[in-house]
């Protein structure tokens, strides 16, 4: 990882094309033996791996956590804010929409924001998002959520369960 | 000692300020800003090196002020720590007698005296309140493992209901609700009337009854601390009218206009329904609470004798 200079990075697939390409890639039982394959043989997943990181960081600007938050965010990369919120925006945001850090730019969780809107899927970032396991940065998180990895990566809260637990301790 | 719990369990109008810890080691600046708010204040928001500039810890100076005879509220950012100091420092504090936290992200600290720090947010400000909660309620770490003793601070946030996309303010105040906040102090208010439109989406998300709000407040003392406000503090939104209005007197008066436009912030937030208490934001000059606790009414004799 290292110490890198992290600027919010505007997506350049509409967030509707990225919502079609989640539902051709969406989890069933072929990619879960696909992935697992994969897994299983180092030089395929070192080659699976790099795939993903070409495509993922040229459309989103993916930094490779290796547990993608992106259907949750309209498709807009929380690891490209510069203090990685994964819960929203902070209370930094210029009025224009600009970043705290770097005012030439749009904070993504503006951006985020407007793309989920634009897709009715606004209530996607009122889920709490757990911390991120930080073993996972550099692997492949298409691996991990075909195996079912990331499904306790966020929790709704809603009028049956208005406090989530934080720890899942099943 | 009472505090900030027990005045917003007594459902009164309930006052907090700002204390930030001096930029080295003398306790004693502590104690005389402790003692400049002692009786005028429910508690006092020890800062956690605000800004990103280096200052005593937020720990250090919480125990000062409440060694001083005041209710800390210690603030705690994700700039610094990871998750296993962040813990630390939380569990420490409920040992030393810290009985409110005020858990945040914390500015970047590209904009601060250390801008090649650095910056380590390994949690967010959400996740560090769902951590004090998990550490008090369910009694674990975020490991798993069992605490044998729980702490039992009061645990509060802070919001920016002014700072865009302006829809999901409220609903990422219900989040951080969700996550465990039970108290919420704000960024400065300067227009009450959009803070009231943002009071509005609160009351429909059902948040205020689960979470006490807390207004920021301060005055504009000088022409050069607006531009300050609008231009290097993050998310601070001054309205044209107030601008107009400081703009509209010669310069020797604009500390008394501020101060004015201050104490009527106050009275016209007190009135809102849903404002539970403000949150003074002095920057070092704490000598000024008493004057606006005094010409803003909103604390009694009585609560001055009870309190502190």
């Amino acid at each position: 990882m290292g110490v890198e200079r992290i600027r919010p990075v505007r997506p350049r697939v509409p967030a509707t094309l990225a919502y079609a390409l989640h539902r051709l890639l969406a989890r069933n039982g072929a990619y879960r033996r696909l992935a697992a394959y994969v897994e299983r043989h180092p030089v395929l997943y070192r080659a699976f791996t790099a795939g993903e990181r070409v495509t993922k960081e040229r459309l989103f600007g993916c930094r490779m956590c290796g547990q993608c938050a992106l259907p949750t965010t309209g498709y807009a990369c929380p690891m490209t804010c510069p203090k990685q919120l994964r819960n929203g925006p902070c209370g930094g945001v210029s009025p224009d929409g600009s970043c705290e850090v770097d005012r030439t730019r749009t904070c993504v969780w503006v951006t985020a924001w407007t793309r989920a809107e634009g897709a009715a899927r606004g209530a996607d970032l009122d889920l709490l998002q757990r911390p991120v396991d930080n073993r996972q940065w550099t692997r492949s998180s298409w691996v991990n959520y075909w195996q079912g990895r990331d499904e306790g990566l966020s929790v709704a809260h809603d009028a049956e369960d208005p406090r989530p637990v934080m720890v899942d301790r099943t | 000692m009472t505090g900030l719990r027990e005045a917003l369990d007594s459902g009164r109008f309930v006052v907090t300020a700002e204390l930030a810890p001096p930029r080295d080691a003398d306790p004693g600046a502590v104690e005389r800003k402790a003692a400049a708010l002692r009786g005028w204040v429910d508690a006092a928001n020890v800062t956690d090196s605000q800004g990103a500039n280096v200052r005593m810890s937020s720990l250090a100076g919480s125990v000062l002020v409440r060694r001083a005879g005041l209710d800390p509220v210690m603030q705690l950012t994700c700039r610094d720590r990871n998750r296993i100091a962040l813990q630390s420092d939380l569990l420490g504090a409920a040992a030393l007698g810290v009985r409110n936290v005020l858990l945040l992200t914390g500015d970047h600290p590209t904009l601060g005296d250390h801008p090649d720090a650095k910056p380590v947010f390994d949690l967010d400000g959400v996740q560090l309140v769902w951590t004090a909660r998990t550490l008090r309620d369910d009694g674990t770490l975020l490991s798993g493992k069992p605490l044998a003793t729980r702490p039992s601070w009061l645990i509060g946030t802070v919001e920016n209901p002014f700072a865009p996309p302006a829809a999901l303010r409220a609903r990422r105040l219900a989040k951080k609700v969700a996550a465990g906040a039970e108290f919420v102090q704000t960024q400065y208010v300067f227009d009450v009337d959009a803070f009231a439109g943002w009071l509005g989406l609160l009351r429909d998300e059902g948040v205020n009854e689960r979470c006490a709000v807390i207004a920021g407040v301060g005055p504009i003392r000088s022409r050069r601390m607006l531009s300050f406000l609008t231009g290097r503090v993050p998310g601070v939104h001054v309205p044209d009218g107030l601008r107009r209005r400081l703009a509209g007197v010669p310069e020797h008066r604009v500390e008394e206009e501020g101060m004015r436009a201050c104490v009527e912030t106050v009275q016209a937030l007190a009135a809102l329904d849903g404002v539970r208490g403000v949150h003074l934001m002095v920057f070092g000059h704490e000598d000024e609470v008493p004057d606006i606790v005094r010409r803003a009414g909103v604390r009694h004799a009585a609560a001055r004798e009870g309190g502190g």
